[in-house]
């Protein structure tokens, strides 16, 4: 018969070495992996706690950016008047995972590692180019947010791994980003596509520099370098939107199943897209 | 709007209470079919199909039954083999044979989830265990899920022994149409061609489940001398006694059924799916069993209602008289022959005084789980089709909506199309306080449409039996036979009170056992507030009759002298002008003087039941770039006779409409190639959730039924009704094409826009 044990280690490498132990699993929130025990997918022999590892929840500001626990959840985000201001796109996104209930759990670390395709926590990260401070049984790297997942359910993080912060680069003053999904329900559901884009306006108030990143469109989240150069260099204009909306519809790579077509989802990437730029463009103050 | 009934004025009744059993549901304390143990009990576990399809060759337990812990493992050689035979006793009747094979298949598995064997074990993980080493040998079999395939001579043949039933010659060969139902009137033939204007079209629905919140749970006890005790969560504890004493093969004598409290049912609780498992598994092992479904398991292999292909066309002259309808509905059975067609043939016109019309129904089974009862079963389906007929007539006349219902409605003195002549009905009333609301005449914004649709149920009476009993103190406790699904208890106490005339505070309704209280329908038909009420009420006027006696004696007056009035007997001899009015707490007190405990029983088979009719209004707006639909207002009206309890009233309304509302926009069963349901969970099988909808306005008419003590209609049914096609008319006008296929998901909406633009 299967035994359950539970640890909850308060130093990160205590929490790597027991994680590197086979049959192990990272609890954070545990939202997605309460769910899996539940219906019989997820059969760990041990649930490391890391909610208890020093610096694994919280925010704070460290050189003119933030840094975020990787634990934090939804709900503390939320109230972080402070990160909702320099970063409401990455804020949006954490929030829409699950309900109210669920957001007093449900942290950006388990969302990514969940490395469901579909994680709302995610693109906004990614366009806001935020990495990853990963520590392991053989010390501590950093890595950017779109190199964790890379299929599926399946991560890059090697046994003992686990993400102990997030960190968001330094804000300049015009700058801002936001995030959209598509669900047929207002919440309480899985994003048949979404779109984070993150912004910066020059002086003029045209684009600096652009970032837009596309979940539930193919197996990973994606950054799509060709939807963020379209932009650049001018101020949302119909052109330059549409060529944005065409770069990602050319990124898309989705799969048709229960909760969408591929060519819906394909199209829906690109409407979210455009939308996405335009309220990080007007939250960052740009006029069009 | 509101009528007088000749009564005197109501102290209680219209009033809004706090629910008897609220507390106890807002703070954890309400007892529901999972959180009642019994000493020793074992888990019980459900082993079932993963085909679609499939023959039952063999099944090995001995590796199962070696797991440690594992006390029994059952199978259908565990269950008597019965023979086919209908069952009243359940919202509709039921055939014996099929709810047995439906508890436990006997030789085919016919849907994936079907039940083939089953396990209790001292803990979850042994069952569990135990699951995993049965060994059952399947040949697969080709299957059919939707409604129209499976009429297909060359489809895959569920029941060698199914004969249509219904045909004007016999069937010779079996097939997956267990019945066809046909009612005519007139000539619509000649009608159709005689008339000036006329719309046609074809609709389809998807199976939808009632999606109530509590899974299915029991807890079940065979002593050693044949006495069994079963507690679970139901729409009717009599209805689980008979169902397990017939399905078990023993008396119902040896059987009580104790109700938990239900977290919800819809209809969907208005059969037994675990209850003679465990009394099997408790016979088996000696000890009692507990089984609690999972939510998978709920939708796997409970519910839902049938899935649809309908089709329609209505003639009219050019004044909106309907001269002609045709109506053609193939329902989806499940499994076993019962899909609610019959109903939805009855009431798919009861709105309409039409002179020639053809309805016709066909029941077909197929490879999904067999449908039970859903809220006014099979009408709101086919109301979907009739009133998307309506409203494109309507567009075709160039009429109002509410207009062209108003011409042709259904009035006090009309044959209604399924059969009787409606009276005391409050119809036109419905649609003139739809007609003459603020919402009808409010502007629309951008991308947004306005639906009109209507609908109609039955409502029924029904066998009841309710006690009053009076404490020492003057309280009373009221105990009925009927589960409380829609806050029956409210109205209970409420119309016990308003009777004794004593404050609803001193009077505690409970849903007694069935060896406590005398037999009572389940809860369902929209029937307890009416029948149940109506017993509880005769109930305590014999209270009444026999506190008059008393105090007669105690006075020395004529029964005739003696009057109860606000909760107290009156002296109304002028002989006797000393004599104080004495309370129900007075006389209480003194009741062992004079005859003992106070307290009266009374059965009846209530009749008179009045029918319910709503209209519903529906605003939504659509994101034309995603085909997103938000429903932004909507005003549901209806005949509610008179409101027990406004508030639960309003309550009946707003669910009904909710899941309406869900059913047209995004919930469906999706199934993968081989028959397998690939969305069993609330995240992808996508009902409402709260921030979906807006305000849900509710505007009671009250035309009372004069077979009622107060003037109660059922009120839980109607409003689930008319939704579906009031928001597909809303879309028809935001959109400028019909969708006539549910659900209008995104992508559904989506491509309508498209070939649109097209």
């Amino acid at each position: 018969m299967s035994q359950l044990a539970y640890i909850a280690p308060s130093s990160p490498e205590e929490a790597a070495s027991a994680l590197a132990a086979s049959g192990a699993r990272p609890l954070s929130g545990g939202t997605d992996l309460l769910v899996q025990l539940r219906a019989g997918r997820a059969k760990p022999d041990v649930i490391v706690d890391l909610k208890k590892v020093a610096g694994a929840i919280g925010i704070r500001e460290a050189g003119g950016g933030f840094v975020i626990g990787a634990s934090t959840s939804g709900a503390v985000l939320g109230e972080h008047a402070g990160l909702v201001r320099a970063w409401p796109g990455v804020v949006e996104g954490a929030n829409l995972i699950g309900s109210t209930q669920v957001q007093g759990r449900a942290s950006l670390a388990g969302n990514l590692c969940n490395a469901s395709p579909a994680a709302d926590g995610v693109p906004a990260l990614i366009a806001a180019r935020a990495t990853c401070l990963i520590v392991g049984p053989n010390g501590r790297r950093e890595a950017p947010v779109e190199s964790i997942a890379v299929g599926p359910g399946k991560t890059s993080l090697a046994p003992g791994e686990f993400i102990l912060e997030f960190r968001l680069p330094p804000r300049p003053a015009r700058a801002s980003d936001a995030y959209l999904r598509l669900i047929p329900r207002t919440e309480m559901d899985i994003a048949v596509a979404g779109c984070g884009v993150n912004l910066v306006l020059d002086a003029a108030g045209a684009v600096a520099e652009a970032h837009v990143a596309i979940g539930a469109v193919a197996p990973t989240a994606l950054l799509v370098a060709e939807a963020g150069a379209a932009l650049v260099g001018g101020k949302l204009d119909e052109a330059s939107l549409d060529a944005m909306t065409a770069a990602v519809r050319a990124a898309c790579r989705p799969i048709s199943d229960k909760r969408g077509t591929a060519d819906y989802r394909t199209r829906i990437a690109g409407v979210l897209a455009r939308r996405a730029a335009l309220i990080a463009f007007e939250r960052a103050g740009g006029m069009r | 709007m509101s009528e007088t009934l000749d009564k005197p004025a109501l102290n209680i009744v219209g009033t809004r209470p706090i629910r008897p059993d609220g507390a106890d549901k807002v703070t954890g304390r309400a007892a529901y079919g999972a959180d009642h143990s019994m000493p020793g009990q074992l888990v019980g576990k459900i082993l079932r199909s993963p085909h679609a399809h499939a023959r039952i060759v063999s099944i090995d337990t001995s590796k199962a039954r070696a797991v440690p812990g594992v006390k029994a493992i059952i199978t259908a050689s565990d269950f008597p083999d019965l023979a086919s035979e209908v069952l009243e006793g359940g919202e509709q009747a039921s055939n014996l044979r099929d709810l047995s094979l439906n508890v436990m298949a006997r030789d085919k598995a016919l849907y994936h989830g079907h039940a083939v064997a089953a396990v209790a074990a001292a803990s979850s993980e042994a069952a569990d265990e135990a699951l995993a080493r049965i060994k059952v040998t399947y040949e697969v079999l080709p299957h059919v899920l939707d409604v129209e395939p499976a009429m297909a001579a060359d489809a895959p043949l569920l029941h060698a022994h199914l004969f249509t039933e219904g045909l004007e010659a016999k069937a010779t060969a079996p097939s997956n149409i267990a019945k066809r139902h046909r009612n005519v009137r007139g000539d619509p033939e000649g009608a159709f061609a005689a008339a000036e204007v006329t719309v046609e079209g074809r609709y389809t629905t998807q199976a939808v489940h009632q999606g109530y919140i509590e899974p299915h749970a029991t807890v079940a006890a065979w002593a050693e001398d044949g006495r069994c005790e079963v507690w679970s969560s139901s729409q009717g504890q009599f209805m689980v006694r008979t169902y397990c004493a017939r399905i078990l093969g023993i008396e119902i004598s040896d059987i009580r059924v104790t109700p938990a409290e239900i977290g919800g049912g819809f209809g969907g609780k208005t059969t037994v799916y675990l209850e003679p498992v465990a009394l099997a598994l408790s016979r088996a092992s000696g000890h009692p069993v507990k089984i609690v479904m999972s939510r998978e398991d709920v939708f796997r292999a409970t519910g839902p209602t049938s899935g649809s292909v309908m089709h329609v066309k209505l003639g009219a002259s050019a004044d909106g008289t309907i001269t002609s309808a045709h109506v053609d509905l193939k329902f989806q059975a499940g499994a076993f022959p019962g899909s609610p067609v019959g109903a939805a043939c009855m009431t798919a016109l009861a709105c309409y005084d039409i002179a020639n019309f053809s309805i016709v129904g066909w029941d077909v089974v197929t490879n999904t789980p067999k449908v039970a009862a859903y809220r006014a079963p099979g009408a709101p389906i086919a109301a979907f089709a009739v009133e998307s007929a309506m409203d494109e007539l309507a567009r075709k006349l160039g009429m109002d909506p509410i207009a062209l219902r108003e011409k042709n409605a259904v009035r006090n003195g009309t044959k209604a199309a399924y059969g009787p002549t409606f009276q005391n009905i409050g119809y036109l009333e419905t649609l003139a306080a739809i007609r003459d609301s603020e919402h009808y005449k409010s502007p629309l914004g951008p991308n947004q449409g306005r639906g009109v649709a209507v609908g109609f149920w039955f409502n029924v009476g029904g066998e009841s039996t309710a006690a009053v009993n009076i404490g020492e103190d003057g309280s009373a406790v009221v105990v009925t036979g009927n589960p409380d699904i829609g806050g029956s208890r409210a109205s209970m106490a409420m119309m016990a009170a308003e009777t004794l005339g004593v404050p609803v505070d001193r009077v505690r309704p409970i849903i007694g056992d069935t060896a406590s209280i005398g037999y009572s329908m389940l809860t369902g038909g929209s029937r307890t507030t009416f029948a149940t009420g109506m017993a509880v009420v005769q109930a305590a006027e014999k209270v009444i009759l026999d506190l008059r006696q008393r105090t007669a004696k105690l006075w020395d007056v004529s029964l005739d002298h003696v009057v109860w009035r606000m909760g107290q007997a009156e002296c109304t001899d002028p002989a006797k002008p000393d004599k104080k009015p004495m309370t129900l707490a007075a006389l209480a007190a003194q009741s062992a003087r004079t005859g003992g405990p106070i307290s009266a029983q009374v059965s009846l088979n209530a009749q008179g039941a009045g029918p319910g009719f709503g209209v519903h209004l529906c605003d939504l707006e659509v994101d034309p770039e995603t085909g997103h639909v938000t429903v932004v207002r909507y005003t549901a009206a209806q005949d509610v006779g008179k409101a027990i309890h406004p508030a639960y009233v309003e309550g009946q309304i707003q669910g009904g409409v909710a899941q309406g509302v869900g059913w047209a926009l995004n919930e469906a069963y999706i199934f993968d190639r081989q028959g397998l349901m690939e969305n069993p969970g609330f995240l992808d099988y996508r009902m409402p959730v709260a921030s979906d909808l807006p305000m849900l306005d509710t505007i009671m008419v009250e035309v009372p039924n004069p077979a009622h003590p107060f003037g109660a209609k059922g009120v839980g049914e109607v409003p689930i009704v008319p939704p579906l096609a009031a928001v597909a008319n809303a879309l028809r006008g935001a959109i400028g094409v019909r969708i006539p296929h549910l659900p209008l998901s995104p992508p559904v909406v989506l491509e309508a826009l498209d070939s649109k633009a097209e």
